[in-house]
């Protein structure tokens, strides 16, 4: 009898865990994933290949360096290793994909102490690190179906047709070109309770009201580039993103905003990752504004225990 | 001698006495706690040390049953005809809270606060158990009696019985019983845990919300178990003390789960035994329902006056706890609208500030932020561990 279990309550759990969380955000991106490999070939394939692989292998020497418990089954690594692949052109030498991936997973994630304590999306980081680093390479996009080098996508072309932006059947990185693709999974987190809302609205519709503003065509500016891969799957990261309903509609309008000014005004062809990368920054204080008022609180200060 | 909230109570008998069913055994030693009756007439057997599933050790007195059931000559109805009467009279009968947290009864009844609104709670929202919903549906007419009476002598003019829209059969048992009775209403609720914690059901049936760090007499609501109603209106016909109870044996272990009558302080092993336990196999048992109840180190243990359920389970699930990935759910899952994400972190770095201005002290502890955690962290223990730690914190000079 003294093989009792004896511990804190509650003594039943939800069946959800990290893991299938993460499981469903990988199943979430494969519908724009395979649209990425259909058009772009067996080599987009390899390419997310390589960076779900290598993101997965640094996690596990990482952790094992760090003589930590091992974390590599919880497959946030391989949602890391996915996204930044998503967001590689086909072409990029295997290598570069793998210094990526360790910027993203030992550099920016497990440096920091592990999956839950990075301060910025290690996708993010590993992307705009690599494009700072391999400029050529990361701006060669080509055609889908063809080896016709373009340095053009449609949002800087800016005349491709709608149904080719929903299709996916253009120049761009693996995975953002299929929007419907992207749109399924995104709805599908969605419906799953995983992700909220919040944020991908706030940041499409910023996006959207901004460009019909400036007299752009907004339906043109949310298909076009990665903001719809950035949307759904980085700006909703639990890790990066405020935590509250509010923090998470003001870090999408953020993220809005800066992708518009980064867009109308920069230079650089990264509206979407500066924007979520310079949100991230923002997020704890996001968090600490929007703090929840718990049940009761707002009464005891005005009124002190009067009837409702 | 430690079945409620409040000081232990001391042995009002010696080994060798002769007792009757609801003579006293344990006198109180405060104001707060009340007294203990004998469950069985018998013979006193020893008078021992006895460690409580709290870690606490209490005084225990062991009375072999003679099987009679003797009543105790000295039980007679109580004359009720004022307020102190019903408040005096519940403390004679040992009535604490049946609902599960075991607090004394007449302290609610002597709230000093002026109340309008006398709630019954009849929600049960702990998964398993059903030991109101079995009083409800076999005696309804008590606890009809038992409003009555609380209205009546406590001058409250209406009444709210909150239950959840799980136990149809017994909500409409309720309705028609309390169908035509002025000033009294059945509420149908979500069944939604915790919908039977008295802020959130308070909330629910009345629309009035108790601030922070306040009672549900302070917004004029008296919140009284179903069950413990019920009681109090069969002590008014018979004077017999609270010397049984309902409970619910249930789980994976037992081959016959039922709700029972037993007489408090029968062994819980025998209570398992009749419900066909199977002892072997048995890992996880619980005294309440598995959210908020109390995980027993044996079976040799007593049946106490708040316990409504025995829950006997083969096997608890390993709990593999991981880093917080920060996907808010818990925050969601808060009944008070508290993040446990933060307070767990706070409890950590031992930042008695950031504990309060998460409003730490809001938290009832009803176990929904460890339930839903992904990564299974132990956040509702945490926090109860940081109420220790606060209140440590705030004694310092």
């Amino acid at each position: 009898m003294s093989s009792f279990y004896v511990s804190a309550t509650p003594h039943e759990r939800a069946p959800i865990t990290t893991r299938r969380v993460m499981g469903c955000v990988l199943v979430a991106l494969l519908p724009a994933a395979l649209a990425g490999c259909f058009y772009f070939g067996i080599r987009a394939a390899i390419v997310l290949g390589v960076c779900i692989t290598s993101a997965m292998l640094w996690e596990l020497l990482c952790r094992f360096l760090m003589r930590r418990p091992q974390t590599v089954l919880d497959l946030s690594s391989a949602v890391t290793g996915l996204l930044l692949g998503m967001n590689l052109p086909p072409d990029i030498p295997l290598w570069q994909a793998i210094v990526g991936t360790f910027v993203a997973i030992v550099v920016t994630k497990q440096l920091f102490g592990g999956l839950g304590q990075n301060f910025a999306n290690p996708a993010i980081v590993g992307r705009i690190v690599m494009l700072i680093s391999f400029q050529s390479t990361m701006t060669a996009w080509r055609m889908p179906q063809s080896d016709v080098v373009t340095s053009a996508t449609p949002l800087i072309s800016g005349d491709t047709p709608y149904l080719t932006l929903l299709l996916g059947n253009h120049a761009g990185c693996i995975g953002e070109t299929c929007a419907i693709g992207l749109l399924l999974g995104g709805i599908y987190l969605m419906l799953r309770g995983i992700i909220s809302p919040a944020a991908p609205l706030g940041f499409l519709g910023t996006i959207a009201l901004c460009a019909w503003i400036a007299g752009d065509d907004p339906l043109y500016q949310l298909l076009a580039g990665g903001l719809l891969l950035g949307a759904f799957f980085m700006a909703t990261d639990y890790v990066t993103t405020p935590i509250t309903a509010k923090g998470k509609l003001l870090f999408g309008i953020g993220c809005g905003l800066l992708t518009f000014c980064i867009r109308k005004f920069g230079g650089y062809p990264e509206g979407v990752s500066f924007s979520i990368l310079l949100m991230n920054l923002l997020t704890p204080y996001l968090d600490r504004l929007t703090r929840t008022k718990p049940f009761g609180v707002m009464k005891s200060r005005r009124t002190g225990g009067a009837k409702a | 001698m430690s079945m409620h909230m409040g000081a232990p109570c001391t042995p009002a008998v010696q080994i060798g006495d002769i007792v009757t069913v609801g003579q006293c055994i344990g006198v109180p030693t405060d104001d707060f706690s009340v007294p203990i009756h004998a469950s069985v007439s018998g013979r006193v057997k020893a008078i021992s040390d006895y460690l409580c599933p709290n870690g606490t050790s209490c005084k225990s007195i062991t009375i072999a049953a003679d099987g009679e059931q003797t009543p105790c000559p000295d039980c007679a109805p109580p004359t009720l005809q004022t307020r102190d009467d019903l408040i005096q009279a519940a403390r004679a009968s040992g009535c604490v809270g049946l609902g599960g947290a075991g607090f004394p009864t007449h302290i609610k009844l002597a709230a000093k606060q002026p109340i309008d609104m006398l709630v019954i709670n009849a929600a049960e929202c702990e998964p398993y158990l059903t030991s109101d919903c079995r009083q409800i549906m076999e005696f309804p007419e008590h606890i009809i009696g038992g409003i009555e009476l609380l209205m009546r002598l406590m001058e409250i003019p209406a009444c709210r019985i909150g239950i959840e829209e799980n136990k149809p059969a017994a909500a409409k048992c309720l309705a028609d019983a309390c169908h035509s009775r002025a000033g009294m209403e059945v509420r149908v609720l979500p069944a939604q845990y915790p919908q039977g914690a008295e802020k959130v059901l308070v909330y629910h049936t009345t629309g009035r919300i108790i601030p922070e760090g306040m009672l549900t007499a302070d917004v004029g609501v008296l919140v009284i178990n179903v069950s413990t109603c019920a009681f109090l209106y069969q002590y008014s016909l018979t004077g017999m003390p609270l010397t049984q109870r309902r409970v619910t044996l249930d789980g994976d272990a037992l081959g016959r789960p039922c709700n029972v009558m037993a007489p408090i302080g029968t062994s819980i092993r025998a209570l398992l035994e009749y419900a066909a336990c199977d002892f072997e196999h048995l890992r996880l048992l619980l005294s309440g329902g598995p959210m908020m109840g109390t995980a027993l180190m044996s079976p040799d243990l007593a049946l106490c006056k708040p316990n409504n359920g025995i829950l006997a389970c083969k096997k608890e699930q390993p709990i593999h706890t991981t880093a917080c990935i920060r996907c808010g759910r818990c925050m969601h899952a808060c009944p008070m609208g508290l993040m446990p994400m933060e307070l767990e972190r706070a409890f950590r770095l031992k930042d008695a500030i950031m504990l309060q201005t998460y409003h730490l002290k809001l938290c009832i502890n009803c176990g929904c932020c460890s339930y839903v955690c992904p990564a299974k962290r132990p956040l509702a223990e945490s926090n109860q561990l940081a109420k220790i730690f606060l209140a440590k914190e705030g004694a310092k000079p």
